[in-house]
């Protein structure tokens, strides 16, 4: 094992609080993976903050905590939910968000997200993100599951736009209207993620840069990117699979410059998180990412 | 299901059972098949949740082979989907199953060795505590011993097996042959991680009570006396794995070590 014994007594934190900005910065980072804790550690320049799913860390100790202390003195820290199930008819889990409040308050991360998706139903976790009908019952519920999170965290969440493969017929709200009502009701900041606009606009047959033309980008405090996999509809149509297996599409980057161009430089997570490549490829993939953002820091300075 | 189900209720359904119908309100933008569309949802779950399975039970995985097991797993998750989003705690009532699970029924020592591996991972995740070294017994007074009463470390798994488990992991690890190892032999061993990494420690049978005597309190003397006739001639080693394996994290002196 790679984390020296001493690791395990570093304790709460509240570490990398005076280091950091209370904010992700304007940078790329990586979904963290234990196979890469030697090379981050060593490489640390190179990565802008890390990425971690809050559910893998809700253990009561061990290895995986203490990797997590050890890189949190080095890097700032997204914690990204995917079990809260925000858009599920049944209340929130509220054991689930104490465990989660544990965690934020144990690695005092710069940003918390969750998706706009439900996961639980009658006590199933189906470990997915599940797509929810745009209708005002449902918003009324997603706010008021916000909101629960933001008073249990005592803190600003953002909330990420989904991939969905179907919609629904009682959906009356376009998505991006749907997004921007939850933000205004329960002042959640957006997650923006660009593939997922990507899979979604061309699973629904829409454009996506006009979804990222209408978007409520004042909002967004972090970007993610990340590969997806292709199919077809029963017609033959495209459809885009979020499998955050491969590379950032090459039709992706166009659209995160068009987003660049909106709310300028962002803080920008590369997720691949099946089929994990070497550390090298994904610090390359950052890179790519801070090229753009420098590209359209430079242009809006000339 | 019933037609007052909720969408969740229904989608949920239809996920987890290929043979319930999409709920009706699923659609799609240009009249495609919205069944096939759902087919994603029901593939990421199934597959998810089959690779979570074979991640905390790759022994069990590689005995029955990979094509075996994701079938199993299909049946098990449907009948038992996770219950929290605490996916470390996915597959506990695993081996269970498979204790009930026909077509495995020949091989008897498989719920056994999936326990093991359970174990392994509750141990993994466990609390952490600094464990004592030998050295930090060597100021006891012999006479004080049966006195002594442990806290034991709580990564701890006390692990006791109508069959080989342990034997049987360690020869999936590359220690000893597999062939070599009768699996109807009852086993025990102590499953913890004093550290980072879980240690198996084989015991000899007996040695799991003791052990869970003295996590349940009881001074080393009357521990001692409670072990089975064929298990008192280890005491010494039974002692020596009590001071050098890291499975204690303190001890105290009782005075009284009368019944």
């Amino acid at each position: 094992m790679t984390v020296p014994r001493h690791l395990s007594s570093f304790g709460a934190e509240g570490f990398g609080a005076g280091r950091f900005p209370p904010e992700l910065p304007a940078r790329a980072g990586i979904g963290f993976k234990p196979q890469h804790f030697d090379e981050l550690i060593a490489q640390a320049h190179r990565i802008g903050f890390i990425e971690v799913h809050a559910e893998n860390y809700m253990g009561d100790g061990g290895l995986p905590l203490a990797r997590l202390s050890a890189l949190r003195e080095r890097f700032p820290l997204s914690l990204h939910g995917v079990g809260l199930s925000i858009g599920g008819e049944a209340p929130l889990n509220e054991e689930h968000l104490a465990r989660l409040a544990r965690l934020v308050e144990r690695f005092a991360p710069q940003s918390f997200s969750e998706h706009l998706a439900w996961s639980t139903h009658d006590d199933a976790y189906l470990n997915d993100l599940l797509p929810v009908a745009y209708d005002a019952p449902t918003l009324a519920r997603v706010v008021e599951h916000v909101d629960r999170v933001q008073s249990r965290l005592k803190r600003q969440m953002l909330l990420e736009n989904p991939s969905t493969y179907v919609a629904f017929r009682q959906s009356s709200y376009d998505e991006i209207d749907f997004i921007r009502e939850v933000a205004r009701r329960s002042g959640c900041g957006l997650l923006l993620d660009v593939n997922n606009v990507m899979v979604s606009a061309t699973n629904h047959g829409r454009n996506p840069f006009q979804y990222i033309k209408d978007f409520p980008v004042e909002l967004v405090k972090e970007i993610h990117l990340g590969g997806y996999a292709e199919a077809q509809d029963s017609l033959g149509a495209r459809l885009l699979i979020d499998a955050h297996d491969s590379a950032v599409a090459e039709d992706v980057w166009p659209l995160y410059r068009a987003t660049l161009a909106r709310t300028g430089p962002v803080a920008t997570l590369i997720e691949w998180d099946n089929d994990v490549p070497d550390f090298a490829v994904l610090a390359t993939e950052a890179a790519r990412a801070e090229a753009e953002m420098r590209a359209i820091a430079s242009g809006a300075a000339a | 299901m019933s037609l007052n189900a909720s969408l969740q209720s229904r989608f949920r359904q239809a996920l987890l059972d290929p043979e319930t119908a999409v709920p009706p309100e699923v659609t799609s933008w240009n009249g495609s098949d919205p069944a096939q569309r759902f087919a994603v949802y029901r593939n990421n779950v199934t597959v998810s949740l089959i690779e979570a399975l074979g991640a905390t039970f790759p022994t069990v995985k590689a005995m029955v082979g990979e094509d075996f097991f994701r079938d199993m797993a299909r049946v098990y998750l449907r009948a038992h989907p996770p219950s929290s989003p605490m996916m470390v705690r996915f597959g506990e009532s695993f081996p269970d199953f498979l204790a009930g699970f026909a077509p495995v029924a020949t091989l008897a020592y498989l719920p056994d060795l999936a326990r093991l591996e359970a174990a392994r991972r509750r141990a993994f995740h466990a609390a952490d505590a600094a464990s004592l070294s030998p050295e930090d017994f060597a100021s006891l007074d012999p006479a004080a011993l049966p006195g002594l009463v442990v806290t034991l470390h709580p990564s701890l798994q006390v692990f006791s097996a109508r069959h080989a488990a342990v034997s049987l992991w360690a020869a999936h690890q590359g220690q000893g042959a597999l062939e070599a190892v009768d699996p109807h032999v009852p086993e025990e061993a102590l499953i913890l991680r004093p550290i980072y990494e879980v240690d198996i420690v084989p015991l000899p049978l007996g040695g799991a009570s003791f052990f869970d005597d003295l996590r349940a309190g009881y001074p080393l003397g009357e521990a001692a006396t409670r072990l089975a006739p064929e298990a008192a001639a280890h005491l010494p080693l039974l002692i020596n794995t009590l001071v050098q394996s890291g499975v204690t994290i303190s001890y105290a002196i009782q005075k009284d070590t009368g019944p």
